[in-house]
């Protein structure tokens, strides 16, 4: 019931450890916590689980 | 309405557990308005008044306002408008658009459902439209097998303030999940393809069959001259639509609503006590004025020197992330665009209209 358009998803990391995903939704770009319950990361958790959308790696 | 006949609702609605705190909905006046006039997104969720949002599965679009235009005489200074601006004349089987209030699972416990005590629910709120007919609302409980009931009302002038209620049934046979996510739904129809109306609409408490959800429903989205108002919405237990209950301030509204968001906008405001983490790095602690529901999502505005850290002059266009939630606060930090020395504090501000940083923990 919480559908996005989320056409980019990449961790943001901090000494080595992955603290959220920078992800652009909907045309914009959020900071989304690694925190199950948000909606933005449990969405992005059903497209993964879907195959529809990769997270990148951290730079 | 005679006072007798006042007493005896009262008696009614006390009687279902329905007197204190009554309204289950949030902001059902509308009159909180955080985030300003908004336009639809295919295929997404779009806040406006606070813990409304609009739902569009497909090529329509609205624009989404707090309106002033309310029902006379009611105590209501706003409504929630959806103005049509995208029309979809030809419905596809997977069209849908719903306006709706989404509720955590914690909040609507006192419903008893999956037990034989279930209680009935009421809704009531006004409405105006231009789109005469037939109108759904949606019941839904997102449980593992998701259980709804629809209900229709319909708009019998055109332009005209209306008042509906619509009261249900409780659902015994399926609990809603005790959490703070989302749980229960209630929704107004705007417009909805095949897929949704072809079966025959489900109005008591059953599994979910698609095309039992919203048949009968208007195309709301078939003109771009249409509209639609809505106030006045209250939730309550039992079976008696009581009068909207206008005793609870605009600042409880505002802190119900900042748990579920919160932002900071504009120039000369405060962000927070900041200091420099190293040489290239500011971080800055964000005390949240509400308890937020979850860890919420950050979003910062991104132009030339919206944020600037106050004792170094050292102006900045964005933040990188935010890390450390534990439910009132946050720390956030910039790496781009700053230099100054390790451990040099200052408090940081906004410094243009365009500056804005948004925390999101909607359902």
């Amino acid at each position: 019931m919480n559908v996005m358009n989320i056409t980019s998803a990449q961790y943001v990391a901090k000494d080595s450890d992955n603290i959220c995903i920078k992800a652009t939704i909907d045309g914009v770009e959020m900071s989304v916590p690694l925190a199950p319950g948000n909606r933005h990361y449990d969405e992005i958790q059903r497209q993964v689980a879907a195959g529809t959308l990769t997270i990148q790696d951290a730079d | 309405m005679s006072r007798a006949r006042d007493f005896a609702d009262l008696a009614g609605a006390a009687d279902a557990g329905g007197i204190t705190g009554k309204n289950v909905a949030i902001n059902g006046a509308m009159q909180v308005n955080q985030r300003g006039d908004q336009s639809t997104s295919a295929g997404s969720n779009t806040y406006f008044v606070d813990r409304f949002n609009v739902y569009i599965q497909a090529t329509a679009a609205a624009n989404l306002t707090q309106s002033t235009d309310v029902p006379s005489g009611q105590g209501f200074a706003y409504s929630a408008k959806i103005d049509v601006t995208t029309a979809d004349t030809s419905v596809g089987a997977s069209d849908l658009g719903l306006f709706r209030q989404v509720f955590e699972g914690q909040n609507v416990q006192q419903l008893a459902y999956g037990t034989s005590s279930a209680k009935k629910l009421t809704l009531s709120f006004w409405v105006k439209s231009s789109k005469t007919g037939i109108h759904i609302i949606e019941f839904y409980n997102s449980a593992s097998t998701a259980r709804q009931q629809s209900q229709s009302y319909t708009i019998s002038a055109a332009d005209t303030w209306e008042y509906k209620t619509i009261t249900i049934d409780g659902d015994t046979a399926t609990a809603i999940d005790n959490t703070a996510n989302a749980e229960f739904y209630v929704q107004w129809v705007l417009y909805a393809g095949s897929n949704y109306t072809s079966g025959t609409l489900n109005t008591s408490w059953n599994n979910v069959t698609d095309a039992n959800r919203y048949v009968g429903q208007v195309n709301f989205f078939d003109s771009t001259s249409n509209n639609m108002f809505i106030t006045g919405v209250q939730l309550e237990v039992g079976e008696q639509a009581t009068p909207f209950d206008h005793s609870e301030s605009y600042g409880e509204t505002l802190a119900k609503c900042q748990r579920y968001y919160w932002q900071v906008a504009g120039s000369g405001l405060l962000v927070g006590q900041g200091f420099y983490f190293s040489s290239s790095e500011v971080d800055c602690i964000v005390n949240f004025p509400q308890t937020m529901r979850a860890t919420p999502t950050f979003t910062s505005s991104n132009n030339s020197g919206d944020f600037g850290f106050m004792n170094n002059s050292d102006n900045f266009d964005t933040w990188t992330a935010q890390q450390f939630f534990d439910g009132s606060r946050v720390n956030v930090y910039t790496i781009s665009g700053v230099s100054g020395t390790a451990g040099y504090s200052g408090y940081i501000r906004m410094l243009n209209s365009t500056s804005k940083i948004q925390f999101d923990a909607e359902l």
